[in-house]
């Protein structure tokens, strides 16, 4: 009886406690996210009322933000470069990742040191001179600027992630198929990336993840607000000199957030192994 | 292969073999558009951040060739002082909060209980969510009159009076490292939990039999093994922490009073918005012995592997 008394104190106390504030730090801004969009503007700035709760729930704020701004343009924007930023890292990630996994060829570990050195690369080293970059190219003020810088940092990624997803899948079925007459692209094409369509999903859904989130570049890059992407566009275009329309901001960020956090629920358990298999592989 | 093995061809002789095989063509094949478009939009705009930091370019002039004297004057400025203390404050004290609560919540994790990967799953949220989006929330929980941490600490009796979380230097500080360490948390846990979960039971168990507590079995199992992943995980985060420019530029804009001015929002300050080219690349250039560091730590530490 005792120790079983002893038992269930040290699992609250080593367990659930610690667990459940763990969880109140990492979920209370999601909360209060969702709380505030849902909510009238008397409502909102009402001190006196109790603040942790709804009284009468409202869609007033994301009335408000669809009348007032270009949100779904924003949103649509997001897509755009993300769908496309994704499809042609994956593209090019795919190949340089089955490169370095299979083929040998002088400069291959040169290459692929280059790769893991750029995936450390931040965006804030370089983010002048890639504006002036993006200015003799013609697209600044452009969402296709992202379109074509956003794969720098995911081409390091998904190529470091499809190496390790390559090289786990065996040989002999590519050389069964080289002797049969197909060509070594035939043979990555046909026989490997359908075996690899899960790591291949992965990286594609990070790379769209990274791209959705991407802040730095789209800051400064475009600065009209029919090219902006949302992760810009909600702190930049819905603040106006000290103007803070919070109903609306969070009714923006929740719109933001949305997206990928489905994404991500869809696909959580590609998700957590290949973070993990990332992190580890280092 | 056929061709090495004749008589004794030179290196470069076999060296153009190589490179003219089959399986090389089809590899350069391969990394080629990588390549290009890695060179064009990442080692040319470095190149060019190096140049044009070596200038007095200001926005809309080329400006003349200066040699280090962008980066000289930087040394003798008090705001960019205040700026690398501030930097390395951010830096070492939001990676050790993320070590310490990251292995905390990480042998949490690792405990058998109900709905474990739904709890795994939340807990991944604040890395997952755009983080200017997530940030924006902070901000209005921070608002010096509607702040609803205020009101839950009042509430709570915890503390007596409004804490002024943006307005006031030291606490704005602690409201960034507190939105970082938010932030950057889940992948601490999930990396370090990952590392958990390849450690072997028996080992516990030769240790429980030994009589070891539980501490000591931290101590002297589960630390020394989850060295390597803790090593890549700390790395990578310095980087991304020393080079972060989202939080602070949304939450505190570096204020009060250049409080929590960090390298990167300093630049996009100097460079963009003042317009002092030159001067702005030169301080993101400061980010670049800090990723050095790294990576050769990070070099050393494969090659061992």
């Amino acid at each position: 009886m005792n120790l079983k008394k002893k038992r269930t104190l040290k699992r609250i106390f080593g367990l659930y406690l610690p667990l459940a504030a763990f969880l109140f730090f990492a979920l209370f801004p999601f909360y209060w996210m969702l709380i505030s969009s849902f909510k009238s503007n008397p409502e909102l700035y009402n001190l006196k009322a109790n603040r942790l709760w709804i009284k009468s729930p409202t869609l007033e704020q994301f009335q408000e933000l669809f009348r007032r701004t270009a949100i779904l343009q924003w949103l649509g924007n997001s897509f755009f470069v993300s769908f496309l930023a994704s499809l042609i890292s994956m593209t090019m990630g795919i190949m340089a990742g089955y490169a370095l996994a299979r083929l040998k060829f002088p400069g291959a570990q040169a290459f692929g040191m280059a790769t893991f050195i750029t995936y450390l690369v931040p965006t804030t080293l370089i983010f002048i001179p890639l504006a002036s970059v993006v200015q003799s190219l013609g697209l600044t003020n452009s969402i296709w600027a992202l379109v074509a810088t956003y794969p720098t940092f995911l081409i390091p990624f998904s190529t470091w992630m499809l190496i390790a997803y390559f090289k786990s899948i065996p040989k002999d079925m590519e050389e069964c198929a080289m002797i049969d007459g197909c060509s070594r692209i035939g043979a990555m094409v046909r026989i490997v990336l359908p075996v690899a369509i899960p790591g291949i999903v992965f990286s594609a859904m990070f790379s769209f993840t990274l791209s959705w989130n991407e802040f730095v570049y789209a800051l400064t890059f475009i600065s009209s607000t029919t090219q902006k992407t949302m992760s810009v566009a909600v702190p930049t275009e819905l603040i106006r000199g000290d103007a803070y329309f919070w109903g609306e901001l969070m009714a923006a960020s929740l719109l933001g957030s949305v997206p990928v956090a489905l994404l991500y629920s869809f696909f959580m358990d590609y998700f957590v192994s290949g973070l993990t298999a990332g992190a580890l592989k280092g | 292969m056929i061709f090495t093995s004749q008589a004794r061809p030179g290196i470069s002789r076999r060296r153009v073999a190589s490179v003219l095989k089959p399986e090389a063509l089809t590899g350069y094949f391969l990394i080629s558009p990588a390549v290009f478009l890695m060179l064009v939009l990442l080692a040319y705009p470095f190149i060019l951040a190096v140049y044009i930091s070596l200038s007095d370019r200001i926005l809309g002039e080329p400006g003349k060739f200066i040699w280090f004297k962008n980066f000289l004057k930087l040394l003798q400025d008090t705001f960019f002082i205040q700026t690398v203390w501030n930097s390395f404050i951010y830096t070492i004290s939001t990676v050790f909060l993320k070590l310490l609560f990251g292995l905390a919540l990480a042998l949490l994790l690792n405990q058998e209980f109900r709905y474990r990967n739904l709890v795994r799953g939340a807990l991944l949220l604040p890395w997952i969510v755009p983080t200017s989006l997530s940030v924006l929330t902070w901000l209005w929980m921070f608002d010096s009159l509607f702040s609803v941490v205020n009101y839950i600490l009042l509430g709570l009796g915890l503390i007596s009076k409004k804490i002024p979380w943006l307005g006031d230097p030291f606490w704005a500080m602690i409201s960034v490292i507190i939105v970082n360490t938010w932030r950057g948390l889940p992948f601490f846990a999930v990396s370090i939990l990952a590392g958990l979960m390849t450690i072997p039971r028996e080992l516990y168990e030769a240790a429980g039999v030994d009589g070891a507590k539980e501490f000591r079995k931290l101590w002297h199992i589960t630390l020394p093994l989850l060295q390597p992943v803790i090593a890549v995980v700390v790395l990578f985060s310095t980087i991304w922490t020393f080079a972060d420019f989202q939080i602070v530029y949304i939450l505190t804009h570096g204020g009060p009073l250049n409080a929590t001015q960090i390298f990167a929002t300093m630049a996009y300050d100097v460079a963009l918005v003042a317009g002092r080219i030159g001067e702005g690349s030169a301080i993101s250039l400061f980010l670049f012995p800090a990723l050095l560091i790294v990576v050769i730590f990070m070099l050393r530490y494969l090659r061992q592997e």
